[in-house]
């Protein structure tokens, strides 16, 4: 039996999807729209799309500063996720505040400051100039803009771990090791395959960013690799070159939900598997 | 709990709105003046100098009895100033952008010419030192009119910025010789040290002095051999930087920096080990200039702008304080200004105003074909990386094994999976 | 093995805030260097507060973040709503991967996409000054609603249907029931919804960036200009601000509840 809806119940989703099909839709259509059409004459033309050929190294650079990034985070990341998820419930308070702080604060300011660190002429170099230490050069080095991409987005990765390790019951581990696995075994055979959805999560929040970032490159990378973001910021600078900006900006959509499909589509089976 | 966090909220969000409406009210029918200028390059009353904008918003009340606003924004490039000028996206009422581009906009009819009746204080200008009698050759229309397009606001140089402590010992006595060259921006032992231009038509006419070529030439065979030079300079750069260069600068983050002789001075205040000179194979020379684009709504407003600009006050303080050559002659004579500048730097004047002995070029506006070969030229160094091989193999490892552990885990739930539908079928 | 274990996560913790401690102790250095410390003063915060363009950037940022807010907030509630009685599944697949769009897009591309649609409108109606509040304050929203969206929508499923029928009975119209019934249920998740709202509108950056005009400059966009030029003192002492008001509106909400968790939202949206 199904009850008659009210006008307001019928109504309230309109303005909604007005407002999406103007400016969530309607703005992706335009992309597509600038990336088929030629500069000059405003007809179909695939020559952006072609153009894209001399562009292929900044993809795959992006790619693997972002692959490099993303796993040096989770590297990082899931032990420091499990630490905090073995401490007392009071502490795991007061440390999840400690890790949204540095989400909530601009990332400009976070990678600037970092940048301040860094420099030849900043406070790390300073200390090890005084210790009799040669200094370092670090700004302007690929290692940097990695090193900028995992400080920034360490937090990303850590929180939603944290999270499905928070949720996991502790009497697994416990029965675990009563069924015999040793401390190794108990982490990759029951631990891991636990928090895959959060893994899967904090790799995407890393992984997108990072690929898609253009401060970090300006700033510690010193303009000398230039990743998908700041070639498309560029683009976007002048009216000319819009339709070659907008032909990128939409194969990096592509890819990116692409790549987020296919592992959402792990993670849905790997939850369903444990299921069984 | 919930209820006060319901209260605070609402507290907050009528805060904001009486915020909102206030502002609002203070914004109404106030006449605005839209000035787009380079960033730093004006008087703003930071460390105890005149805010000329604001002086000028007071003087305009004291004259008119009006109030009006100057809204002021900056850019970072000429190449900027221009996309953001074409796009029609804000219409400026003032911008001040270097003569190839003025002679590009008016190339264009982009720009409005002065009524110079309204600017008196035009006689205080006196350019022929850098231009020589007549009218400067950027400010030509295609008609060969007599009208005033432009004025100028600064002119200036680019020299080599580089740190004495820094610097080789041999390569200091060359400097200090007065045999400086280019080639040191390109000197394999300051790798990781060396700053460059980031945009284009610097960054090229550094190679372009290199190499000895014409900084307008319309050679396409010179404009590939410049990029071929900046091409083998990007491994040693440590950035493609514009105005970031202040801090590194001062903080002793790089030894080399090509940059705008003016600014030399503010880095010079926060770092003594600093030194300046003028490459013998040249360099360039430029003139930033004031002009109304024909958008502009308020133009007689602009026209008092530029003319409180000229006054001799307000020349003074920008002078002072954005430290670049000012055509303003009252202001080059007045024993302050000397005094403050070189106060500053003991070879202050010299280095702003003695140029006779250095080759100086100005930039033409390139025609069409010569600039989108520059775009092309300037997108391909941007473009070409060169991050070591371990990223690249790390990046592959990693990618392998995460497509690996995939495939593993989709085996490994397949076979469970049919191990289980077997239990379920017997 | 525990202590390592401890040693590892507060060094981990140290150096994630090392470069914003520093940022904040070099904050109070007279000197402006940061070659030498050379005594505690809060010289560059009266030096902030006598920068106009800063206090304007930020009021800026604070009408933008509260309308922002309050109108992605009116819309996502109704639209939850909405979503909630729907029944067509194909249409609340559609709207729902829609809405999606903007949170698992990269910013930089919902930010090109919305400039792409202004320029080529304000060209089309011949406009000029398209950019400005105006478009700020609807790339802003449309990046919000998602967010309010799935803060709301699980309140709405959690509602006891029978309660909105009881209401019914006893008299009520449809209208009535739910702002008399069903909305002071649905509260708790409109106000973190809200909050979430304004933090992720104060804090935007890269959106902004593609939708913004010199006129109306929020405070990221003004702490960006800082950094490609001259960077002042007094910009490291309005970093410093911001990070006490963050960490006391983080102390705030997560006293008052633990509200305010957009990871949360973000790994729900991803599933």
């Amino acid at each position: 039996m199904k009850k008659k809806l009210s006008l307001l119940e019928r109504a309230a989703a309109v303005p909604h999807i007005v407002w999406a099909v103007m400016f969530i839709v309607a703005p992706l259509l335009f992309v597509i729209y600038f990336a088929f059409t030629d500069s000059k004459t405003g007809r179909f033309s695939f020559g952006n799309i072609a153009a894209l050929s001399s562009y292929g190294e900044i993809f795959l650079v992006s790619i693997c500063f972002a692959l490099v990034a993303t796993f040096c985070c989770l590297l990082i990341g899931y032990p420091l996720a499990f630490v905090m998820s073995r401490c007392k419930p009071s502490t795991q308070k007061l440390l999840t505040v400690l890790l949204m702080l540095p989400m909530w604060i601009s990332l400009l300011i976070r990678t600037y400051s970092l940048m301040t660190l860094m420099e030849n002429g900043g406070l790390i170099n300073s200390l090890l100039t005084a210790m009799g230490l040669d200094p370092i050069q670090m700004v302007g080095t690929g290692g940097a803009v990695i090193l900028g991409m995992i400080y920034d987005f360490l937090p990303y990765m850590v929180l939603p771990i944290f999270t499905s390790m928070q949720k996991m019951d502790p009497r697994y581990l416990e029965a675990a090791a009563d069924l015999g696995c040793n401390s190794f075994q108990t982490m990759f055979r029951v631990v891991l395959p636990l928090t895959t959805p959060g893994i899967i999560s904090g790799v995407t929040m890393v992984f997108v960013p990072s690929i898609s970032t253009f401060y970090i490159s300006q700033k510690l990378g010193g303009g000398n690799f230039d990743l998908i973001g700041d070639t498309i910021e560029r683009q976007f600078r002048y009216p000319s070159t819009y339709h070659v900006g907008a032909a990128i900006s939409l194969v990096m959509m592509i890819l990116i939900l692409i790549s987020i499909a296919v592992m959402n589509r792990f993670t849905d089976e790997e939850e369903r598997g444990m299921m069984v | 709990m919930k209820r006060f966090l319901t209260t605070f909220l609402v507290i907050c969000i009528l805060s904001f709105l009486f915020l909102f409406f206030t502002s609002c009210d203070s914004g109404g029918n106030v006449t605005t003046l839209y000035v787009y200028n380079w960033g730093e390059y004006i008087s703003d009353g930071s460390e105890g100098s005149l805010d000329v904008n604001a002086a000028f918003e007071v003087w305009y009340e004291q004259a008119y009895g009006q109030k009006i606003k100057v809204n002021y924004s900056t850019f970072s490039s000429n190449e900027d100033m221009y996309a953001k000028l074409v796009s029609g996206a804000t219409s400026y009422d003032i911008v001040i952008p270097s003569d190839y581009m003025v002679e590009r906009l008016l190339k264009e009819d982009m720009l409005r010419p002065l009524n110079t009746a309204n600017i008196p204080n035009l006689q205080n200008i006196d350019m022929t030192a850098v231009i020589g009698e007549g009218k400067p050759y950027y400010d030509i229309d295609k008609d060969h009119s007599d009208k005033t397009y432009s004025v100028p606001y600064t002119y200036g140089t680019v020299g080599i910025i580089y740190n004495k402590t820094m610097l080789r010992a041999e390569d200091l006595a060359k400097i200090e010789a007065g045999e400086g060259s280019w080639d040191i921006m390109w000197d394999e032992h300051y790798k990781g040290n060396i700053l460059q231009f980031n945009n284009s038509r610097d960054a090229f006419a550094t190679a372009m002095f290199k190499e000895g070529y014409l900084v307008n030439t319309t050679s396409e065979a010179e404009w590939r051999a410049a990029l071929d030079a900046l091409m083998k300079q990007k491994p040693i750069v440590q950035g493609y930087v514009m105005d970031e260069i202040y801090n590194k600068m001062s903080s002793g983050s790089a030894a080399l920096a090509p940059y705008y002789a003016g600014d030399f001075f503010t880095m010079y205040e926060d770092n003594e080990d600093l030194g300046f000179f003028y490459p013998t194979e040249g360099t360039n020379v430029f003139v930033d200039a004031m002009c109304i684009p024909n958008t502009s709504k308020n133009p007689e407003l602009a026209e008092l702008y530029i003319n409180f600009m000229l006054s001799e006050e307000a020349a003074t303080a920008n002078a002072e304080y954005i430290c670049y050559a000012t055509p303003n002659k009252l202001v080059r004579e007045s024993e302050d200004y000397i005094g403050a500048m070189e106060e500053l730097h003991p070879d202050a004047m010299s280095i702003l105003y003695d140029t006779d002995g250095i080759q100086l070029q100005f930039y033409e506006n390139l025609d069409e074909e010569q600039l989108v070969l520059l775009n092309n030229l300037w997108e391909e160094l941007k473009i070409e990386s060169s991050i070591g091989s371990a990223i690249m193999i790390i990046a592959c490892v990693i990618a392998g094994a995460a497509i690996g552990l995939g495939i593993f885990f989709f085996v490994r739930r397949r076979r469970r999976k049919r191990y289980t539908d077997t239990l379920w079928e017997n | 093995m525990k202590t390592l274990s401890r040693i590892y996560m507060w060094l981990v913790f140290a150096l994630l805030y090392a470069p914003i401690l520093v940022l904040v102790v070099y904050s109070f250095n007279k000197g402006g260097s940061f070659a030498e410390y050379t005594g505690v003063s809060f010289y560059w915060y009266s030096e902030l507060f006598h920068d106009s363009a800063a206090l304007l950037s930020l009021k800026n940022s604070l009408m933008l973040a509260v309308s922002a807010a309050a109108l992605s907030t009116l819309i996502g509630t109704f639209a939850a709503l909405g979503l909630d009685r729907m029944r067509n599944r194909y249409l609340k697949g559609a709207i729902n991967s829609a809405t999606n769009i903007p949170m698992m897009n990269p910013d930089i591309v919902t930010g090109v996409s919305m400039m792409l649609l202004f320029v080529a409108v304000g060209g089309w109606l011949k406009l000029t000054d398209t950019l400005g509040f105006g478009t700020m304050l609807i790339a802003h929203t449309t990046f919000c609603l998602p967010y309010v969206i799935l803060s709301v929508l699980p309140r709405f499923r959690q509602f006891d249907k029978s309660l909105r029928e009881a209401a019914m009975d006893l008299g009520c119209t449809p209208a009535q029931s739910f702002f008399k019934v069903e909305l002071p249920q649905i509260l708790p998740g409109v106000v973190s919804g809200l909050i979430m709202a304004f933090t992720l509108s104060l804090d935007d950056f890269v959106i902004s960036h593609f939708v913004s005009s010199p006129d109306f400059q929020t405070l990221p966009l003004y702490i960006y200009n800082q950094t490609a030029h001259e960077v002042k003192f007094s910009m490291y002492a309005l970093c410093t601000l911001i990070i006490i008001a963050i960490l006391a509106l983080l102390l705030l909400v997560n006293f008052a509840g633990g509200i305010g968790d957009r990871t949360k939202k973000r790994k729900e949206a991803v599933k």
